[in-house]
């Protein structure tokens, strides 16, 4: 299938990728403790280089297949992409800090976490249910091994056990929707399943059989209600750097992948997937928003909250429109930069001895750091969606999407969701703001944490200058 | 020169700019950062005055324009400009701004830095709604307002400020989703978030329902009517001082406002249709929520439902226009129902200001805002006694003072329309007077009440300051409105002219 070595040239970014994981897998061996610094500094000069080399061939319209169909580098892939590497790159700086404190700093920590990378990579960019599936498995049981990366916590390794066994079975579901399409259609290229899909001489019921089982392995991977289950606990147990890459870069690939599967191959069933979607959406935003109220854990209210956003990606999605797409993924974007600067203040403010994860926690951190709560006052209300910060673009995005789709009572029940969202943040925020500091943690978080959050913090608010550009490039990578 | 300068630009940025400047220089020195605001608010003040100067009162044409492309994706504009309506109350605001910094000058001890800047960006973002042309920018405007309210409330409120700031958020925010909701259908429908296309768009009945109801929801609950009130008191009681001022002074006008900008024109005939219901609701707003206030034993929370009951004022006037044109068809009579309804904006905004900022200043020195700690304070602040009663006076709505002109207006165009009416919402002058007068009488007049007020002092500087320049415009309103109801004529006319004529014209069924 492949010709000549030059064919392989738009995979580019993934292969350099592969290449500098397997270096550090060995290269980690031969560094000591005192100099594992290193180890952190080359996993980020691969990110700068996955995306120099991603933006080298940058086609906002373009759309090249490598290996007959298995891999597709397209702009919107492209985009995704290069804010996986972004979002990978915020994560490293926060993670180091906290591994460091937590003596978890450990090289196999940049070999899952880019290994993962490009699973999401693959993910991303699969054209082919194999790569698709190649893809997933590849970022899961990363995940899954940096979930227990603390194996002496048995919190970390019960959560790491519930996810590696949901995980799997959502992946065996996956594979089973997709057995029934490759035995129905008898392609497992995607573009080609949507070409003999679109002639319609199909049984219908086999075809509704393998829409529900894809949609439910997508929705396990997204988090949605009723597959939410996981999410609060493992987000609760993994170590809280883990917990921070699990909930940001994840959910873009998550949005490639279902873009890949539904809206290119499924595209002809768009009606069936579309309507289930809904029922993920509508009951994602309920039971995430309703659930968020009653955590005292700000880790696990987070992970709520990541539940209720999800409706919010998947009303775009439903929408099956170009736009819809452009607007969850857009959405996919702003949110995995409010995620990480969540979390990021989460480790910020802990260190060696005392992890700041309750909402007590934050008790009166207006009064000890007002800096500090001013970014996290931002990053709430991006999250809760208040104008002018950049969360409530991309709702606005999502909602324009799904009324021009003719979904207007969701989008009815999702607003009033919204408020009901709000409350919780509001809650983070009346306890930085108005209640009395309970303990006198000093601050030790280095300066290299500290600019990352101060620029995660202030690009809530900055990134509404520049919502124009940024919207006008996800829907240019949709069309 | 002035003219070339992006004024509005100026007007919503040059406070915003400070908050952030203010916020930088931090408590380290709390009075430097005092001055630095005071002085940014006295600027944006000045900004006012080449405003209302080259501002053309005989066109109802937007004016100062701004536009320059945003979100091109969905064809959102940096869009301001201003016309008869915005501009006394971007003038309203400003005062306002500078008084209330004036007023929390010493009073305010923790971190004042963030509360003078909360303040700022307050005044910027109020600047702002009434600049905004594009709706999705005064959407922006209008929630980013919430964020610095919730926090002055909630920092610097009374005891259970947190259950007080909730509510107001929540309660707010829910209101305006669904306005989000019916913009977005708009958008959807004209391509276009620009304020001028979506008034002149074609709505059937059915569309025009839904949204007046949605906006309704928004403005209803930031005005605010009866029965979505009930934020209020709680917010105003445990807001400090200078929060009251500003949320009484101008944050309820923004309801106002908005029906003004968004249900009448965008939905005419809902408006003209429904116009009974906010009638309604109006007058029970007047006279149940007057006879709420005469029970009231806490005198800020007196003063929040006396507010609600003004504010039934401005709908009345706005709403009556509908059901005067509706009988007679003459633009002329429904013009003063307007016109009233806007003059009673301006003037609440000075008036319960200077009531807001009259119990602060006993708040500060008793720490008490329950009537009964309080009597005969007459003899020991014998100045502040003087201001209170004029400020009463002018509560409940005594001619010469600006609080007679908008309720005469608009009880005179609802006599045009029917004497029923008018004689309900003249109940007002009574109840007002009533619960206004009773208050003063219990806290100013008669004896000496206890030992706290016998060591009353007598107002400061700082506080003659504040009391003596609302005295000033509630006086000179009430003198001589023609400077007001002047610069809005032409943009009421035109307003007018724009609501009497259908939208359904041209459209099927």
């Amino acid at each position: 299938m492949i010709d000549t070595w030059t064919d392989l040239l738009p995979m580019l970014p993934e292969l350099f990728l592969l290449g500098m994981v397997n270096l550090i897998l060995i290269a980690g061996l031969f560094i000591d403790e005192r100099r594992r610094g290193l180890v952190h500094f080359i996993a980020t000069l691969t990110l700068a280089f996955a995306a120099i080399l991603t933006l080298r061939d940058f086609d906002i319209d373009g759309r090249v297949a490598v290996a007959g169909g298995m891999f597709i580098r397209d702009g919107a892939g492209d985009v995704l992409k290069l804010f996986v590497y972004l979002t990978m790159g915020i994560v490293f700086v926060y993670a180091k800090f906290y591994l460091r404190t937590h003596k978890l700093f450990v090289a196999e920590f940049y070999t899952l976490a880019l290994f993962s990378v490009l699973g999401m990579c693959v993910l991303i960019s699969g054209g082919n249910l194999l790569t698709i599936y190649l893809g997933l498995e590849l970022m899961a049981l990363s995940s899954y091994a940096l979930v227990a990366l603390d194996r002496d916590s048995p919190v970390a390794a019960e959560s790491a056990m519930k996810y590696f066994v949901l995980g799997a079975l959502a992946s065996g579901l996956l594979l089973y929707g997709m057995s029934i399409l490759y035995g129905v259609t008898g392609s497992l290229d995607l573009s080609e399943i949507a070409t003999r899909l679109s002639s319609g001489e199909y049984p219908k019921v086999v075809l509704a059989f393998a829409v529900v089982f894809i949609v439910v392995g997508i929705g396990f991977k997204f988090g949605a209600v009723p597959f939410h289950m996981w999410v609060p606990d493992v987000y609760q147990g993994a170590p809280t750097a883990i917990t921070l890459l699990l909930a940001s870069a994840p959910k873009l690939a998550a949005v490639g992948m279902t873009f890949r599967l539904l809206s290119e191959g499924l595209e002809p069933l768009a009606r069936d997937w579309s309507q289930m979607l809904g029922f993920l959406a509508l009951m994602s935003l309920v039971v995430g928003n309703f659930a968020a109220i009653a955590q005292t854990n700000l880790k696990r209210m987070l992970a709520y909250s990541t539940i209720s956003h999800v409706g919010f990606v998947l009303l775009g999605i439903l929408a099956g429109s170009d736009d819809g797409m452009a607007a969850a993924m857009f959405y996919a974007i702003t949110y995995a930069l409010m995620t990480t600067g969540a979390f990021g203040m989460i480790i910020a403010l802990s260190n060696a001895g005392f992890e700041c994860e309750r909402i007590e926690d934050f008790k009166g951190l207006n009064q000890r750091n007002p800096w500090f709560a001013f970014l996290m006052l931002l990053i709430l209300a991006s999250l809760a969606g208040f104008p002018p910060l950049v969360g409530f673009f991309s709702k606005l995005y999502v909602l324009q999407a799904a009324i021009n789709a003719g979904w207007l009572w969701l989008t009815v029940v999702a607003v009033v969701m919204a408020v009901i969202g709000a409350y919780y943040y509001l809650r983070v925020i009346k306890v930085m703001y108005f209640d009395e500091p309970e303990h006198e943690h000093a601050l030790q978080a280095p300066g290299d944490v500290r600019v990352v959050l101060a620029a995660n913090g202030l690009l809530q608010l900055l990134l509404t200058f520049f919502v124009g550009s940024l919207t006008a490039l996800c829907v240019a990578a949709w069309q | 020169m002035s003219a070339d300068w992006p004024l509005l630009s100026l007007l919503v940025w040059l406070p915003i700019a400070g908050a952030v400047a203010v916020l930088v220089a931090g408590d380290r020195n709390a009075g430097a950062a005092k001055w630095l605001a005071l002085l940014v608010s006295l600027a944006t003040l000045a900004l006012c005055l080449p405003l209302w100067s080259n501002f053309d009162s005989s066109t109802s044409a937007m004016q100062f324009v701004e536009r320059t492309p945003w979100i091109t994706s969905f064809a959102v504009d940096y869009h301001l400009g201003i016309d008869g309506f915005s501009l006394p109350l971007i003038v309203l605001t400003c005062i306002v701004t500078v008084l209330v910094l004036i007023a929390g000058w010493e009073v305010i001890e923790y971190k004042p830095s963030q509360y003078v800047a909360a303040f700022l960006a307050l005044a910027g973002l109020m600047n702002g709604v009434f600049a905004a042309q594009d709706a999705l920018l005064f959407y922006v405007f209008f929630e980013g307002m919430l964020i610095p309210m919730f926090i002055i409330i909630g920092v610097w409120g009374g005891p259970r400020r947190v259950y007080a700031t909730m509510k107001f958020f929540l309660y707010t925010f829910l209101g305006s989703v669904f306005m989000l909701l019916g913009l977005i259908y708009l958008y959807l429908k004209g391509q276009s978030f620009q304020l001028a296309d979506l008034q002149t768009m074609s709505l059937s009945m059915s569309e025009q329902t839904w949204l007046f109801f949605a906006f309704l929801l928004a403005f209803a609950v930031k005005i605010p009517m009866w029965p979505v009130h009930t934020w209020l008191p709680d917010a105003h009681v445990e807001a400090p001082t200078g929060g009251s001022m500003v949320l009484a002074a101008v944050m309820l006008k923004i309801g106002g406002y908005g029906f003004l900008r968004f249900s009448l024109p965008i939905a005419p005939d809902a408006s003209a249709e429904f116009a009974w219901l906010i009638i309604a609701m109006s007058l029970i707003a007047v006279v149940y929520i007057g006879f709420v206030a005469l029970a009231q034993q806490d005198m800020k929370k007196l003063i929040a439902y006396s507010s609600i009951s003004h504010m039934g004022f401005v709908t009345l006037g706005l709403f009556i226009a509908f059901a005067l044109v509706a009988k007679s068809n003459s633009p002329d009579t429904a013009a003063l129902g307007v016109q009233g309804a806007m003059v009673q904006m301006i003037s609440h905004g000075f008036v319960s200001a200077a009531m807001f900022g009259a119990v602060g200043v006993l708040y500060d020195r008793v720490h008490s805002r329950q009537i009964a700690d309080y009597g005969g304070v007459v003899n020991t602040m014998p100045w502040f006694a003087t201001f209170m009663v004029f400020f009463a006076m002018a509560n409940c709505g005594l001619p010469g003072t600006s609080g007679f002109v908008g309720e005469f207006m608009v009880i005179l165009a609802a006599a045009k329309h029917s004497l029923g009416i008018a004689a309900l919402a003249a109940v007002t002058l009574i109840l007002g007077a009533a619960y206004t007068l009773w208050l003063v009488k219990r806290v100013i007049f008669g004896d000496v009440a206890n030992s706290q007020v016998a060591e009353l002092s007598d107002l400061n500087g700082r506080e003659w300051v504040v009391l003596g320049t609302l005295a000033f415009f509630v006086l000179f309103i009430g003198l001589w409105p023609a400077p007001v109801v002047d610069v809005m004529q032409s943009s009421v006319e035109a307003l007018l002219r724009h609501i009497t004529t259908s939208k359904l014209m041209g459209l099927p069924g």
